[in-house]
């Protein structure tokens, strides 16, 4: 099972390397991870996500909680948020499928931020399946690079529910 | 007024109540022990090996319930506390490590006697610290004891670049530690509380599993209370030993891989095993799929991530095991069982199966038996010694043949399983207490992993009593080897051994030595006249004994190995009705 992990961390040196340690320590993989200064600069917000099943992220979480640098560890497995990612990808099509690309780009919502003789570069952002299902459908015309941020995920307002 | 970061670091220890430091010095931390050289009211004590100062800081710790203080240099002298600090961490021990770091504008640079001490010690550490600031360091220092010693124990280490303690500023000791994010739950939830009372009134055949965080937690009192009130049989994990009385008639002794058949054969019939300060290591769970497959689990301890680690856990209760405990015994209280009439089948039960298959080996009068020195020592220290060990056959003959009655009184690396352990453990805790008898017992391959302790324990005077039970192999791996790997004895066999005799008496120690079993009580007698210097007793053993019972590995506690029987596990036990 796949679960997105914010962590609120001292905004020091080393932490990184803490969270990172915990899970390279034990075996776990990181599948994506951003880190950001939040509105206080000596607070960090982390957004991990990782998969393991239930045993192995609450062990997770619980090891995350104990490190005296986390002030607070939220799973989203069980409360409704929104998540969002970006995408930049730079599309080098041939000539005759350069509209095409741009009605797909469009299609997604996307925005062209670059382009040159024979490129463009799309940004995307959306919610994973969203991101996937461009990156699917783009693949075809020439992806010539790609570079992801890694998702963030706030709660959503008033009905924190538990599923 | 000023003060350089070095007199400021000794004023913040003498704060904390700091008596002794082990350590040893090197080229950046020149500075401080400058200031240790006038200071009369913190005692330095210089190791041979920085390995031996942690485990010195250690044993100290562990024998006298306060934090162990070590200074080391940069470079190898930081690296070579890891092994020590490793085993503190293991074993939850509260220690506050100080390592020197090259001057702040050359860390990265790989510079003299550089090593990255923070980012290596990061994983085996409660917590670390680079002080880049000698503003930060006397708040640093109280940070790192309050961490330290609260919540669940464990090893602090701060690293201090050369610039930080040559430099100076006004020393500013802060009143109060708070960080925010480090809150542990030292009272257990109202609500599990009440459940666990009520698991324990119901439950017919249940058993206490108590383990090193009673010891941490001062609360061998409540637990001797909650067995005899409740009339509930005890067992100890390995760091258990002492946090209830060993000769008591409620103990089991301890359980898992060479536990008792009566422990092992009690938690696997058991309907609620109650595990208190304990973490279910799979030492003691062997198969973890069929450990106490009867019953339900109870587990209190103060650390979350303990809980359901390693075993399914029916209710736990997070808090301190010494409030928990004196909460649930006020619940029992009030539900005035009868409590004698509901426990006897099961006592009964118990005191078969130790009828039965009580510890034993096979005394020899031509040829000594270790398990025989390990009892002969229990005599002639009337069950009173603080008992250290390394580790492999000679840690568990001490486990199973001594009894441990008070807490604190049993030094055994049970986590990392550290050999060389012991011995620099041992004299932290004769230093921590003096007037108390202290005992290594070592084998012949551990005791040479930090031998060169001796010139610590005859500089200081130290009447340490090592016992080396000398049998000519690193015993544990040869028993290993000749029941699984078909007596094929790889790289096991020491060939040469040194003679110990003639050892301590180069490093100005007593050596005596034993080879029939007559000798032994006379060597250990001697041994004890001797109070101004070590003494190590080596005693001839049978290299052929072995550490029975004996779970194999993948095997669930109840399927022993007994020396009569060996290689053919026991039949599983059916359930007791």
């Amino acid at each position: 099972m796949r679960h997105t992990i914010s962590v609120l961390v001292e905004n020091k040196f080393g932490v990184l390397s803490r969270i990172s340690g915990l899970f390279s320590g034990r075996g776990f993989n990181i599948e994506s991870l951003s880190v950001g200064e939040t509105i206080d600069p000596a607070v960090s917000l982390m957004t991990i996500v990782t998969s393991g099943d239930d045993r192995i992220v609450e062990q997770i979480t619980k090891q995350l909680n104990k490190l005296i640098d986390a002030i607070k560890v939220i799973d989203f497995i069980n409360i409704d948020h929104v998540e969002r990612e970006m995408i930049l990808v730079k599309i080098a099509p041939k000539k005759n499928d350069k509209t095409e690309v741009l009605k797909l780009a469009e299609i997604f919502r996307g925005r062209i931020v670059d382009s040159g003789a024979s490129t463009f570069t799309v940004q995307i952002t959306g919610n994973e399946s969203k991101i996937q299902a461009f990156i699917e459908l783009i693949k075809p015309y020439g992806i010539k690079e790609f570079v992801r941020t890694g998702k963030v995920a706030i709660a959503r307002e008033g009905i924190k529910k538990t599923k | 007024m000023k003060m350089s970061g070095a007199e400021i670091l000794i004023k913040s220890l003498k704060k904390e109540g700091v008596r002794h430091i082990f350590g040893y010095p090197g080229g950046v931390v020149l500075n401080i022990f400058d200031v240790l050289y006038d200071e009369k009211d913190v005692e330095l004590i210089l190791t041979r090996h920085e390995q031996g100062a942690v485990h010195a800081a250690d044993g100290y710790a562990r024998a006298s319930g306060k934090v162990g203080v070590a200074i080391v240099t940069s470079g190898p002298g930081a690296t070579n506390t890891v092994t020590g600090i490793a085993t503190a961490s293991m074993d939850s021990i509260p220690l506050v490590v100080f390592s020197g770091q090259v001057p702040t504008l050359l860390i990265g640079n790989d510079a003299f006697q550089e090593a990255d001490i923070v980012g290596i010690t990061r994983p085996c550490t409660k917590h670390n610290y680079l002080v880049k600031d000698i503003k930060d360091l006397a708040g640093t220092v109280k940070e790192a004891f309050h961490v330290a010693s609260t919540g669940r124990p464990g090893p602090v280490l701060i690293d201090l670049p050369k610039d930080v303690t040559a430099g100076t500023t006004e020393f500013k000791w802060p009143g109060d530690v708070s960080i925010r994010s480090y809150n542990p739950t030292y009272h257990g939830n109202k609500w599990m509380i009440k459940q666990a009372a009520q698991m324990i009134t119901k439950a017919k055949k249940p058993v206490i599993m108590a383990g090193g965080g009673v010891i941490l937690s001062g609360a061998s009192k409540e637990l001797k209370e909650l067995a005899e009130i409740t009339k509930t049989p005890v067992t100890m994990t390995l760091m258990g030993l002492g946090s209830f009385p060993g000769t008591h008639k409620l103990s089991m002794g301890m359980l898992g891989m060479h536990g008792t058949y009566y422990a092992n054969n009690a938690v696997q019939n058991s309907d609620l095993l109650i595990g208190i300060g304990v973490r279910f290591d799979d030492r003691v769970t062997g198969k973890t799929s069929a450990f106490a497959p009867y019953a339900k689990i109870i587990q209190i301890d103060i650390d979350p991530t303990s809980i359901r680690k390693n075993v399914r856990v029916d209710l736990p209760v997070v808090g301190d095991v010494k409030n928990v405990l004196i909460d649930i015994i006020k619940a029992m209280k009030e539900q005035k069982s009868q409590w004698g009439a509901v426990r006897n089948a099961w006592i009964k039960q118990i005191d078969k199966w130790k009828k039965e298959k009580p510890l034993s080996y096979k005394f020899d009068k031509n040829i000594i038996k270790p398990e025989f020195v390990v009892e002969k020592i229990y005599e002639v220290s009337k069950g009173k010694a603080i008992i250290c060990t390394e580790v492999g056959q000679n840690q568990m003959w001490a486990a199973q043949f001594y009894k441990y009655d008070n807490p604190r009184k049993w030094l055994s690396s049970g986590g990392l399983g550290t050999m060389g352990y012991g011995f620099p453990a041992a004299i932290g805790a004769q230093i921590a207490c003096p007037d108390k008898l202290v005992f290594d017992i070592a084998g012949d391959g551990s005791i040479q992993m930090n031998i060169q302790e001796l010139a610590t324990a005859v500089i200081n005077k130290l009447p340490v009593k090592v016992a080396i039970l000398n049998n000519g192999f690193l015993g544990m791996v040869r028993q290993w080897q000749e029941l699984f790997f078909k007596e094929r004895y790889s790289h096991t066999r020491l060939g040469v051994v040194p003679d110990f005799v003639k050892v301590a008496e180069a490093y100005g120690a007593v050596g005596l030595r034993a080879v029939k079993p007559d000798e032994v009580e006379p060597v250990l007698k001697e041994a004890l006249k001797i109070k101004d210097k070590p003494v190590f007793m080596d005693f001839v053993v049978d290299w052929k004994e072995k550490v029975y019972p004996m779970v194999p590995a993948g095997a669930a506690i109840d399927e022993m190995i007994f020396e009569e029987e060996e290689k053919k596990p026991e039949k599983k036990l059916k359930a007791v009705k």
